[in-house]
């Protein structure tokens, strides 16, 4: 039992940490998987969203605030791709990657102006920031409430990608974008969907996220989001459980090395393991074995 | 007889290349219509032109008497028209069922009866219903391609190729259920290379040469065509 108590901790904080990775992953994840392309721009647009809550609960209660970040984020992904990627939907691959470093970096600076650099408070959360006793082991509500929510908005997710009329239109634009405008499928709103769900998700993310870490800065997203990207890699990128499960993988080890009193090396074993995914397994846990499109 | 489809003057190219010149051809209501032509001949530039998966450089395309040259492509095919396109191009990781509903994108009633008279025409599907379209053998995934192409209930079926790759037997077949749709009442617009198939089930045939319309006549005319058996139908020399 006291062995329990003493890592009990790490465990719980691995499983939230995972969770959060995971809605960002989503995110990386769904867009690799219609456009092939790696949107560098989404950690910051999780910073955003940290952002947006800082400055939004100063004039405003936190249940008005809470909906208007999420709903300023999503639009935030929306305009993204409007202004950034869709120009360039008949370019070479590489142009649209360009494009996102630079919406990356653009936002990263509208931020730093915005900020003056320091760090902002991120407002606590009544109820989910409250502190609670879990077999022993003291930790927020939030911790466990990561986990549960997000396990429930993936499978939310799964549903609305199996079972609904846009979610197939997902699946066949995801195979073949020609093929599905002739079955009449709108190709932009498609896409525009997709980023619609990963914002939706980075929103959600940083609620939890900064819930636990407080202090937001301009490049704050860059690490989440860098590991969220390792985690869809790991997972197979362009598949969704594969994100969530490899997120969860992550964060859960990274959190056990922390216990274990390596803290230094938890960054370093998450960027160690892409290179061992991308030598050993390219294609991830749940990756497609053909990757380019036909 | 009117006419469905009307192509006026159409170019396409591709940086600079032109693949299609100036065409003119029509395709009548309730007809089998038939481009053949050899490799490169611009056959499969003209479909992809009249669904706007290439942008026509130039020319008018007029469905129903409303141009819809240039509309989206998702417009153009909510307007009637679609395209089996070439190498059939099945969403491989949907179901037979997932991949019928999906040619039915763009209809909001009930699909039930479709899907019922798609399976009847094709029971091979029905068997199949809830296999990855990928597992399915090639001549399963035309009949595929074509069911799905049914479902958005088009006045104008397109088909690029549909016969390429596919075992003798089951070239009939598809040939076969080609009169059939037909004589269901759908229009169709054939481009073969398998020239005397498509020329025996067409009204009205085109011969495509690099890039333009250089004959034309009914299918049984262009069949006793000395130039066309000595192109495309490797016939010349038997007399």
């Amino acid at each position: 039992m006291d062995w329990m108590t003493q890592n009990l901790p790490y465990l719980l904080a691995g499983i939230s940490v995972g969770g959060q990775y995971a809605l960002i992953a989503i995110g990386y994840t769904m867009v690799y998987g219609i456009l092939r392309l790696i949107n560098f721009a989404h950690g910051d647009i999780f910073m955003v969203a940290g952002l947006i809550m800082v400055y939004s609960t100063t004039i405003m209660p936190i249940y008005l605030a809470i909906p208007l970040m999420i709903v300023l984020t999503v639009l935030l992904g929306f305009v993204v791709e409007r202004v950034a990627y869709k120009p360039l939907r008949s370019a070479p691959r590489m142009s649209i990657m360009i494009s996102a470093i630079g919406v990356s970096y653009l936002l990263q600076n509208l931020a730093l102006y915005v900020t003056g650099g320091l760090s902002q408070q991120y407002p606590a959360i009544p109820w989910i920031s409250d502190t609670i006793q879990v077999f022993g082991a003291t930790t927020k509500r939030v911790t466990v409430i990561t986990p549960v929510l997000t396990i429930l908005l993936v499978i939310g997710l799964v549903l609305l990608i199996k079972h609904t009329k846009i979610g197939m239109a997902m699946r066949a634009a995801s195979r073949d974008f020609e093929t599905s405008q002739l079955m009449g499928i709108k190709i932009n709103s498609v896409i525009s969907t997709t980023f619609i769900i990963g914002s939706f998700l980075a929103a959600i993310g940083s609620l939890l996220f900064f819930t636990n870490y407080t202090g937001v800065t301009p490049t704050v997203g860059a690490m989440p989001g860098l590991k969220a990207f390792v985690a869809a890699v790991f997972g197979g990128i362009g598949s969704i459980p594969g994100a969530v499960i490899g997120a969860f993988i992550i964060g859960i080890c990274e959190n056990i090395i922390k216990g274990l009193g390596w803290t230094t090396f938890s960054d370093a074993f998450t960027f160690a393991l892409l290179i061992v995914i991308l030598l050993v397994k390219p294609t991830g846990l749940f990756g497609e074995k053909a990757t380019d499109k036909v | 007889m009117s006419d469905i489809l009307e192509v006026k003057n159409l170019n396409v190219s591709y940086g600079g290349i032109k693949a299609v010149k100036d065409i003119s051809f029509s395709v009548a209501q309730g007809q089998v219509v038939t481009l053949i032509g050899a490799n490169g001949a611009g056959k499969s530039s003209t479909l992809r032109a009249i669904v706007n998966l290439v942008k026509p450089e130039s020319g008018n395309i007029v469905l129903n008497g409303a141009e819809i040259a240039g509309l989206p492509t998702d417009q153009i095919v909510a307007r009637g028209i679609t395209l089996v396109p070439e190498g059939r191009r099945v969403f491989s990781d949907l179901t037979v069922l997932e991949n019928l509903k999906i040619g039915a994108y763009m209809r909001k009633d009930s699909l039930d009866e479709d899907v019922k008279w798609v399976y009847d025409l094709f029971p091979r599907l029905k068997e199949r219903s809830w296999q990855l379209a990928g597992t399915l053998s090639g001549g399963e995934q035309q009949m595929l391609a074509i069911g799905r192409a049914l479902m958005s209930k088009p006045q104008l079926i397109m088909m690029d190729e549909p016969s390429l790759g596919l075992a003798p037997i089951v070239v009939k077949g598809v040939f076969d259920i080609i009169r059939e749709i037909n004589k269901q009442g759908v229009t169709i617009l054939l481009i073969e290379q398998n020239a005397n198939m498509a020329l025996k089930a067409a009204d009205l045939g085109y011969v495509m040469e690099t890039g333009r319309i250089t004959m034309t006549g009914t299918g049984a005319e262009l069949l006793e065509d000395e130039a066309v058996r000595a192109a495309y139908l490797g016939k010349a020399k038997e007399k």
